[in-house]
């Protein structure tokens, strides 16, 4: 009975270390991300982001001067009970003890000599600069490892940051509205062929959007609606419209019907009972497309590239962070910062309405 | 609201035609005021200079306002009518908004792309009667892009990349999440672990692309590595490599952005086999257990059978989302040291070499994939009824 016992307790130990191990991994890329974007850009440039955890690092001690110590470079020197020539040393030697580790820094004639001891520290300066030139585009001023400064322009962010507000917003509510008076006229109106047009509707979920991308940017160039809002509205609505159809449905059509009949019987329209019941009974539904609706609006980047590019004046976040990839690819201080302003909104989305969230993204999994 | 047959009896034939005409003129007035007060917007949105808050708010305002006032406004004009021609025109006025856009966006541009694909880059003529009159065009090439699709370099590279994006990506999304969804059952902090397992699918392609790309940072060999995975490379002995750019080791280098993709993936399969292990009737295992069965035997002979679906639907789900990968590749590597795929050829011939004929012909082989999987997909989704 007890080696059972143990053996469950052994089991569930091992369940949970590797549980433990998968969501470290799963967790580690962000947190790297999360870490780095508030270290400074020197910081991130020379040491890794996990230097923030307490660690071994050599922190020197000890400044010797090779002259004044009596040094001949071009002999094996022996310093501190390291003992090496002088190429060895340029590259650090660790004494004996594996405590101590001596390194020339500089040439043979004025160099110096530094002593490092093995120490537990921490890399915790951080610095909300990275923010600052990402949100405001201030321009940023270091001073290089030769003594020179190099002033380096900022990313302003927040104008992309606002352009996919304006972009996300609308093209969330657009689709919802117009399929939720599709999806109400599918489950309670009778017109002629409602069976064939909502299998019309439900077999152009398997269109992928890459197909209709080349006739709708000759339509738009055609309309002079090319580079506005509305042209992303209006594909994102095209787009995600099959879905939400389709998923409206299913919800609306379970509603009560005896509720909706009495209702009519009262001499209600259906434009009323639409606004006054079906809306709101639909809530739990229509939160959980809405969610993943603007989710997949705010964190596309083809769509926007297609039909806002050319036009920088409403430039959406993920093409501005993707243009500092692709110019900047290695102004890790922008991009950490910058790659997080742009995830911000839909972690918040994410945590404060997590249940209609994964709803939400499950469902719409199956996006054309 | 009222119609004309519930009109007072006493009104002279005059006063009849009078409030005829002020009602069909009211009829015409709301809808040109709804459309002057939209155009206005419009006009606004493209030409203002106003601050960037004030044309969103407008912009938000406008585009969601719009679309309510429009519904209203024919909602509006047909209640208007006589209430056997409210019952006819109604319907149209919920569905045919949604039916209009389907067809504009979806239905309809499968057959312009299909009609395009048949035409080299200087495409199809401007007007298609015109092929009747003048003769197909000099630029009309039949089949050809199709066939240069299965025969061209790069186009190959792409479906062979594709091949390891669905075996690697969906195979390893499926497992890891099986695997996060059977730990996390057991264990008391169930609900944080999914939350951060989860929690991927909430970053978009492009910030996925920067997280990845800071992971495989490399520098040279004598100095920290600041990326972890090279960090963990050398610490370990190893050599220092930009690994998804590393073409020694191609085709292999793709599984390094594919990695990314099982990252975003794993939650939403994870939540998928969560639900349907929780509707495993407890009395099967504790059967199970009775008579004696290993763990690894309950997990094999009876979770496994038991969410045998969802397995499936959860792996077609990630095959066509593998198939239409398009923007982790388009950041990470821009299709460069042999990582190209469909979706990346597509927007690269459509939108950047400027052959849509051949872009076309590509998204429509892209459909062509993706039909049989979306309709079993479709079918399986129905009888579980995730939503």
């Amino acid at each position: 009975m007890g080696s059972a016992k143990s053996q469950r307790r052994w089991g569930r130990f091992g369940i949970n270390l590797a549980l433990l191990i998968l969501v470290l991994a799963w967790t580690i890329p962000t947190l790297g991300l999360f870490v780095s974007s508030w270290r400074s850009r020197l910081d991130i440039q020379t040491s890794g982001w996990w230097t923030v955890f307490p660690h071994r690092a050599w922190e020197t001690v000890l400044v010797l001067d090779p002259g004044e110590a009596g040094l001949d470079p071009d002999t094996v020197m022996e310093i501190e009970g390291a003992t090496g020539t002088f190429e060895e040393l340029r590259d650090g030697v660790v004494a004996d003890d594996g405590k101590t580790q001596v390194t020339w820094i500089g040439n043979k004639r004025n160099g110096r000599i530094e002593v490092q001891e093995l120490v537990w520290t921490v890399n915790w300066d951080f610095t909300t600069e990275n923010y600052q030139e990402v949100l405001t585009g201030k321009e940023f001023t270091f001073t290089q490892p030769d003594g020179t400064t190099t002033t380096i322009p900022g990313e302003n962010m927040t104008d992309s940051f606002l352009n996919s507000l304006a972009v996300a917003i609308p093209a969330t509510v657009i689709p919802i509205l117009i399929a939720a008076f599709a999806a109400y006229a599918f489950a309670w109106m009778s017109f002629p062929g409602r069976k064939l047009l909502f299998i019309f509707v439900v077999a152009l979920l398997v269109v992928p959007l890459q197909l209709a991308l080349v006739p709708i940017l000759q339509d738009f160039r055609a309309l002079g609606i090319n580079g506005e809002f509305m042209s992303v509205w209006l594909a994102h609505t095209g787009f995600g419209l099959a879905l939400a159809v389709y998923l409206l449905f299913n919800y609306v059509v379970t509603l009560p019907r005896e509720m909706l009949e009495s209702a009519f019987i009262d001499g209600a329209s259906h434009f009323t009972v639409f606004r006054r019941l079906v809306l709101p009974l639909s809530v739990p539904a229509l939160a959980s497309f809405a969610i993943f609706q603007f989710l997949w609006v705010w964190n596309d980047y083809l769509v926007a590239l297609i039909f806002l590019g050319g036009t920088q004046d409403k430039e959406v976040i993920t093409m501005r962070l993707a243009g500092i990839v692709g110019s900047r690819g290695n102004d890790w201080h922008l991009l950490t910062a910058g790659a997080f302003i742009s995830m911000l909104l839909p972690l918040l989305v994410f945590f404060a309405l997590q249940r209609y969230f994964v709803r939400g993204l499950t469902a719409g999994s199956v996006k054309g | 609201m009222q119609n004309i047959d519930t009109t007072p009896q006493e009104l002279s034939t005059g006063a009849k035609i009078v409030a005829a005409v002020v009602r069909i003129a009211v009829a015409i007035a709301i809808p040109l005021l709804a459309f002057g007060v939209l155009y206005a917007g419009f006009l606004f949105l493209r030409d203002s200079e106003a601050p960037k808050w004030l044309v969103v708010i407008v912009a938000v305002i406008w585009g969601v306002g719009g679309v309510a006032l429009l519904y209203w406004v024919f909602n509006w004009l047909v209640e208007q009518l006589p209430d056997n021609w409210i019952a006819i025109l109604q319907p149209f006025v919920f569905v045919g908004p949604a039916l209009f856009i389907l067809t504009w966006f979806l239905a309809l541009p499968t057959i312009r792309s299909f009609w395009i694909s048949l035409f080299d880059r200087a495409g199809p003529p401007d007007s298609f009667f015109s092929i009747f009159t003048d003769g197909m065009p000099a630029s009309f090439v039949g089949l050809a892009n199709y066939k240069a699709i299965f025969t061209e370099r790069l186009m190959r590279e792409a479906f062979r990349n594709n091949i390891l994006w669905i075996v690697f990506g969906s195979t390893f999304s499926v497992i890891f999440g099986l695997i996060v969804a059977v730990l996390a059952d057991r264990s008391r902090w169930e609900r944080v672990a999914k939350s951060l397992v989860f929690l991927p699918m909430a970053i978009s392609f492009v910030g996925a692309g920067v997280i990845w790309n800071f992971m495989y940072e490399v520098r040279p060999p004598n100095i920290p590595q600041i990326g972890l995975v090279n960090a963990i490379v050398v610490a370990l002995g190893g050599e220092a490599h930009s690994w998804p750019a590393y073409t020694a080791i191609s085709p292999w280098n793709n599984l390094f952005l594919i990695v990314i993709v099982i990252w975003l993936q794993v939650g939403f399969s994870m939540v998928l086999f969560s639900a349907a292990l929780k509707g495993i009737p407890e009395e099967l295992m504790e059967a199970g257990r009775i008579d004696g069965a290993k763990e690894s035997q309950i997990f094999f002979r009876i979770m496994i059978p038991y969410i045998r679906g969802t397995i499936i639907t959860v792996w077609t789900t990630i095959v066509i989302f593998t198939l239409k990968i398009f923007d982790v590749v388009w950041v990470m590597t821009g299709g460069q040291f042999g990582t190209e795929v469909i979706a990346t050829q597509f927007y690269r011939q459509s939108f950047v070499a400027r052959n849509p004929g051949y872009g076309s012909a590509i998204a429509i082989i892209l459909l062509v994939a993706v039909i049989p999987v979306m309709i079993y997909n479709l079918r399986q989704f129905r009888e579980q009824e995730a939503f």
